[in-house]
């Protein structure tokens, strides 16, 4: 299933990266608008059906510390994977706070239940395979919409089938047991941006171009460590 | 999609913004400590009382927020094309629309904190950056930055960027789709349409 996983999106990405060649509408990040948008519709209805209501059930039955709990358990497990980012970045400082900072909330942290670390004044970061590439000076590319995983840069949609691969989460070997954390995290992950729906639909005049703008102007920023230099003003 | 979630909780903090003749970073400090402790009282505000949030987001923060450069800032290009006419109502129409934005974000505030970072400014400028950060359990902490420019002796804010996405650039792309299909006037009825569906929303709850 796991194999499965990274082979299908191996094989949309390849399927994008030649339908890129020919629909244009504009846009020069996103020659692909067209499709982007049939996309975009598909795992936005999804979400309305089966994940918002789920995660809007989570929200509102379980009490905060449970939550806040849930989620410092998967962002524990993601350090590993982020310090693996960050050494390849060559970033070894942030790389050994990320190790430090694994290590001490599995233990004081009771298997990542307790964010101790950031406590510790050890910080947070936030890496994966996309912003290796970008470090790297891998251009962004095209603009692509995943089906289930939404907002990707073409480059971002290649490495994704590295994140995937080298999810701890993912890589659990009893399926039931990795199954269901992967779905309390998709659950965890949703409840969290609950709030945020309703900003976006007071902002968005539309939610597809907001949603994307938004994605590339972070992923942006990401890769720059939060010193991304600001756009033309014109 | 983290970042949707950093842009809201930037949101609600960047409601805060106050009082003239200021340092920058002090208005950003006296605004949003302004703010949150009306909300952190606020049992209204707190369980989604929109109207009563834009009143507050009316009187505490729009008299430091600049809505024509705002407006022009996400028109780009098309801003030259337009009449003084046009420039009103657009900049009116995108005021009404970040005001409601603003106020819905404040709606949802739960807790977080802020931090201000160390904030360094040379004697002639009229044009900075002032950064904070919000700290949230269970999260990486959001970079909050705030854009200001002096205009005589008051500073006003521009721009703000919440995790590295500058709440107005992010119109830019849909502002100059919109005036390229249906032009300028396109664009004022769009703006117009989606603050009568918003405002219609909000006196429904």
């Amino acid at each position: 299933m796991k194999k499965q996983i990274g082979e299908q999106i191996t094989l949309f990405v390849c399927a994008v990266l030649l339908l890129s060649g020919c629909a244009t509408t504009g846009n020069p990040k996103d020659p692909i608008e067209g499709f982007n948008r049939a996309v975009f519709g598909f795992n936005d209805a999804l979400d309305q059906v089966v994940v918002r209501p789920v995660a809007t059930g989570y929200d509102a039955v379980l009490p905060s510390p449970v939550k806040n709990g849930v989620a410092n358990f998967f962002g524990n497990v993601a350090d590993v994977f982020i310090a693996v980012n960050n050494l390849l970045q060559g970033k070894v400082p942030e790389a050994a706070g990320d190790a430090g900072r694994f290590v001490v909330n599995s233990t004081v942290g009771i298997l990542g239940l307790f964010d101790v670390a950031t406590d510790l004044g050890l910080e947070k970061h936030d890496e994966d395979f996309g912003q290796t590439f970008g470090r790297w000076g891998v251009g962004n590319g095209a603009y692509v919409v995943v089906p289930f995983f939404g907002p990707r840069t073409a480059r971002d949609a290649v490495a994704l089938v590295l994140d995937v691969k080298t999810d701890p989460v993912a890589n659990v070997g009893h399926i039931p047991t990795r199954n269901t954390l992967l779905a309390v995290r998709v659950v965890s992950d949703r409840a969290n941006l609950l709030p945020a729906d309703k900003v976006i639909e007071e902002a968005a005049l539309d939610k597809y171009s907001y949603i994307r703008d938004g994605y590339l102007q972070r992923r942006r920023n990401l890769i720059h460590d939060g010193n991304a230099p600001r756009e033309q003003d014109d | 999609m983290k970042w949707l979630f950093a842009m809201v909780a930037g949101l609600v903090l960047a409601a805060g913004v106050s009082a003239q003749e200021m340092s920058p970073d002090a208005l950003i400090k006296s605004v949003t400590s302004d703010v949150l402790d009306i909300v952190r009282k606020d049992k209204d505000i707190q369980s989604g009382n929109t109207k009563k949030a834009i009143e507050l987001v009316e009187a505490k923060v729009l008299p430091y927020f600049n809505f024509t450069h705002m407006t022009k800032l996400a028109l780009a290009r098309d801003w030259r094309n337009t009449t003084p006419a046009q420039q009103k109502i657009l900049t009116d129409e995108f005021h009404a629309l970040l005001v409601r934005t603003y106020s819905k974000a404040l709606t949802e505030y739960k807790n977080q904190t802020i931090d201000y970072k160390p904030f360094k400014m040379q004697p002639g400028d009229t044009d900075v950056k002032v950064r904070t950060e919000i700290k949230q359990p269970g999260g990486k902490p959001i970079q909050l930055d705030y854009y200001l420019e002096k205009q005589e002796r008051d500073w006003k804010v521009y721009d703000i960027e919440v995790g590295g996405i500058s709440l107005i650039l992010n119109y830019r792309e849909s502002f100059a789709n919109e005036v390229r299909q249906s032009g300028i006037d396109g664009l004022i009825q769009s703006l117009q349409a989606k603050n009568k569906s918003g405002e219609a929303a909000s006196v429904k709850k």
